[in-house]
């Protein structure tokens, strides 16, 4: 946004005192244009989830031949169809499925893949080639397409203290926020509080000046509106006391009181299991059923069930064969699970995948982890793909 | 007239910013006679050596109990820690300011991550040894590193099944840029490196004859049997690296937003001195336009810088150092693990609304020993420590245990000095109302030291 722009958009026209009115904007926009507003909840499980153990093939012996000692027994699955059944540490998601509001999409990669925590990440985030290194991240580049819905930075909210590269654009970037009140006081200390409310508009300038009290004006004014707005709305239901549980039910505080956020983004660490994964996969697994559990029924309750759809996702799945230490090491493709009230294809999406056929005993993607972002981009952000990929993508017909 | 402004732009760009006691040696001295002040004193080579044990080497046991290896892994997290404290250190305590400065450039240029800290220590120590002198030299020295060879794939580049890895890095991010080769040069450059490789048992560089493809490659147009050499004699020889180089120097000391006219003069220069780097850097200071009013107090500080400014300044001596390694974390730079290897994207890409925020609070919480409220997320990684131990968390420091030193800080404020002169002394950017006025009304100068530190300005340099 030039800075002409910038001025009409936020009544700062004039070097006097005021803070710009885009503290209002549930004002400025039709009310009605909330109704039917989607969200997009993105769940990150960093480390590198062991996917065949998340979604486990258990009607493939070969699942039990490469993996003696952390194959999950056959009995304590829970089976969802003849070939693929859940770890029962995720016995939470079982009645979640059975309502048709999960779906698995199987198989998901890109070519090239790499096996690094820190760059396969990188291009989940950016959405790039393995090649290619993007300095902006997906979600970043669709708060830059200038769409109807994504002019402020609260489009997407960050449930946590810093921001993902998978939030920041070009122009314009998503916020952190951890806790709505304590980003609040933060943004009152007096002394920043001076320099929101006495700079003139000398100080707004395209240099990097400029931008730096730009940036200060926008947090100071989106912390006002996201903490207005959010303690409107209590959330009642039951959540798990977790730390993934507690973010995803401040993403629910945020949802029902109308913040006008298309995507929240929430991370669960912990995945990376070389050694004695059992235990800790499972433990890290139940704290993720049990929170989006508790969040798909809150959302039934309070009815955004339909508006919103869950995606997760980790930079890579984990090798086919177990390691000597009851883990697994890195690998490449692994599965995607989404979550919503108005999945067009609930269930297993593709098929599970080929153990047999393996490239250096890794998993080969089926799936293009950029088509699923061209579904979303597409058909629930409405933004063509295209202007966020670069290149244009088929997508899938699962939303 | 003085011109200390001058000399302070100087101070802020070819090391990380000026102190008061600075100021005193060289207000009415001439630029000419500040650069090579800098120069002087950067002469001296001050490798780091903290860590003295390469893990990889230690005999490896046929079988490693899952407690050992635990262990293991533990020692290469405490020896990540110590190399990265023993930078920060140095970056804030070294008078060689430019000299790390540019450390710090080729540490960003030639962005290498990789989980053996004894292997980066020396990468480091090469782009330290170079960091003034010839660029082909360091080319050369830090591709021929463990740490490099490791991180590009270029042990598995052999003779029948070449890995392109380092080949493409070379060419697209060290020195050609995009657009300025093909993907049929990357493909026959990448069998002329086959054979380039460290030795596992000694940890030093060696070439494999047996898996050296020796036959012919057809190289930017020309067939020859071009040896690894060879291709980086080629490749320096063409001078867009020279523009390359000079481009990315430019945003890293002059301006995000690069002139092209003063690049081609910086290229000219460097191409002619054969990529001698001491004296493209004479040229760029000496420069009228490097002072240009557009040139001074807009360029945002990297976390590193920025931290770095603030423990030189203040003469900051901490007893929990790690903590400089949360902030660094918080701040989305922590040394030794760039995000690629691109590196840092640097500029308007260090500020975000949570980002901006730390970054005006962490100063006056290092000064004041307050209380951290925040913890960033954790390094991907991390994530195999974290996946090891129960709690699944990081330790969070939640004070800062450090002791600046007021006394000699305040000792060097000249005496007659006012608040606002202060506040344009340690800013680089002109001052607006808004901060003159709060630093007029502070209660004491102490008081307005801390808000000056706390401002959108002083993240600019």
């Amino acid at each position: 946004m030039d800075r002409r722009n910038f001025l009409k958009n936020t009544a700062l026209a004039s070097g006097a005192f005021l803070i710009p009115s885009f503290l209002k904007p549930l004002e400025a926009m039709a009310m009605g244009s909330i109704s039917g507003y989607k969200n997009l909840v993105i769940i990150q499980l960093s480390g590198g989830n062991d996917g065949l153990n998340t979604i486990i093939p258990y009607g493939n012996d070969i699942y039990y031949q490469k993996r003696k000692t952390i194959a999950i027994n056959k009995p304590d699955i829970i089976k969802l169809n003849e070939m693929q059944g859940l770890n029962p540490n995720l016995s939470a998601l079982k009645d979640i499925y059975d309502q048709g509001w999960m779906s698995i999409i199987n198989s998901v990669g890109y070519p090239n893949p790499d096996r690094s925590h820190f760059r396969s990440m990188d291009i989940w985030q950016t959405g790039s080639e393995a090649n290619q290194f993007l300095t902006t991240g997906w979600i970043g580049r669709y708060l830059d397409s200038n769409c109807q819905s994504c002019k402020n930075p609260y489009t997407a909210v960050e449930v946590d203290d810093t921001l993902s590269l998978a939030m920041k654009g070009e122009k314009m970037k998503g916020i952190a926020v951890q806790d709505p009140n304590k980003l609040y006081q933060t943004t009152r200390e007096p002394f920043f509080k001076d320099l929101v409310h006495d700079h003139g508009d000398t100080n707004l300038n395209e240099d990097n000046l400029g931008y730096l009290y730009k940036t200060m004006i926008e947090t100071y004014s989106s912390a006002n509106y996201i903490q207005k707005t959010s303690k409107t709305y209590n959330v009642t239901c039951e959540y798990p006391l977790t730390g993934l549980g507690n973010q995803l039910k401040t993403v629910s505080k945020f949802i029902n009181s109308g913040l006008q956020t298309r995507v929240y983004y929430v991370s669960l660490s912990g995945f990376d299991t070389h050694v004695g994964q059992q235990n800790q996969q499972g433990r890290q697994l139940k704290i993720y059923g049990d929170a989006v559990a508790a969040f798909m029924y809150d959302l039934k309750q309070s009815g955004k069930l339909d508006d919103t759809l869950v995606m997760t996702f980790s930079e890579f799945g984990r090798r086919v064969e177990q390691n000597a230490s009851n883990g697994t090491d890195h690998g490449t493709a692994n599965n995607i699970l989404l979550f919503g009230g108005k999945l067009k294809k609930a269930g297993i999406y593709n098929d599970a995948p080929d153990l047999a056929q393996l490239d250096n005993g890794d998993l080969k993607y089926a799936v293009d982890f950029r088509d699923v972002y061209a579904t979303l981009l597409d058909k629930w952000l409405d933004v063509n793909n295209s202007q966020v990929l670069g290149k244009g993508f088929k997508g899938l017909d699962v939303i | 007239m003085n011109n200390s402004r001058h000399i302070k732009h100087l101070y802020a760009r070819a090391g990380f910013g000026i102190r008061f006691e600075d100021l005193h040696d060289h207000q009415n001295w001439s630029i000419k006679k500040s650069v090579r002040k800098l120069f002087k004193a950067s002469e001296k080579q001050e490798p780091i050596n903290v860590l003295t044990e390469n893990i990889d080497l230690r005999p490896h046991p046929a079988i490693q109990t899952d407690e050992e290896k635990k262990m293991v892994q533990e020692e290469r997290n405490k020896q990540e820690k110590a190399l990265n404290n023993a930078w920060i250190k140095q970056l804030g305590e070294t008078d060689a300011q430019l000299r790390e400065k540019m450390t710090l450039f080729w540490h960003n240029h030639f962005a290498c991550n990789i989980g053996n800290a004894y292997y980066e220590q020396q990468l480091n120590n090469i782009e330290r040894a170079n960091a003034l002198g010839n660029f082909k030299t360091l080319l050369l020295q830090v591709s021929q590193s463990p740490a490099m060879l490791q991180f590009l794939n270029n042990q598995q580049n052999q003779k029948g099944h070449p890995n392109e890895n380092f080949a493409r890095e070379l060419m697209e991010l060290f020195t050609l840029g995009r657009g300025h080769y093909t993907e049929h040069d990357i493909k026959e450059s990448a069998r002329s490196f086959t054979g380039w490789s460290y030795d596992g048992k000694t940890g030093t560089y060696a070439f494999r004859p047996k898996v050296h493809d020796d036959g012919p490659k057809t190289f930017m147009g020309n067939t020859a049997n071009y040896c690894g050499e060879d291709i980086i004699d080629i490749i320096v020889a063409n001078k867009q690296t020279a523009i390359f180089i000079s481009t990315k120097l430019y945003r890293y000391l002059v301006n995000d937003i690069p002139d092209n006219a003063h690049i081609n003069q910086m290229a000219d220069v460097f191409y002619k001195s054969n990529y001698e780097i001491k004296p493209l850097l004479e040229f760029v200071f000496l420069s009228d336009w490097f002072y240009d009013d557009k040139n001074i107090g807009n360029l945002v500080k990297s976390p590193v810088e920025l931290l770095t400014g603030l423990n030189r300044q203040f003469y900051i001596s901490y007893q929990n150092p790690d903590v400089l390694l949360q902030f660094q974390r918080t701040l989305g730079q922590v040394l030794f693990r760039p995000p690629n290897v691109a590196g840092w994207p640097g500029g308007r890409n260090w500020i975000d609304s949570s980002s901006l925020m730390y970054r005006m609070k962490i100063p006056s919480t290092i000064l004041n020993a307050g209380y951290i409220d925040f913890t960033g997320k954790a390094n991907p990684e991390d994530e195999a420590y974290l996946a090891s131990v129960r709690k699944q968390q990081l330790n969070v420091i939640k004070k800062v245990q450090a002791q600046p030193n007021w006394d000699k800080f305040m000792q060097e404020i000249p005496q007659d000095a006012t608040k606002v002169q202060v506040a344009e002394f340690m800013l680089e950017p002109s001052l607006n109302k808004t901060v003159t006025d709060e630093v007029n009304t502070a209660p004491d100068l102490k008081t307005s030291i801390i808000q000056i530190v706390s401002t959108p300005e002083y993240q600019l340099c």
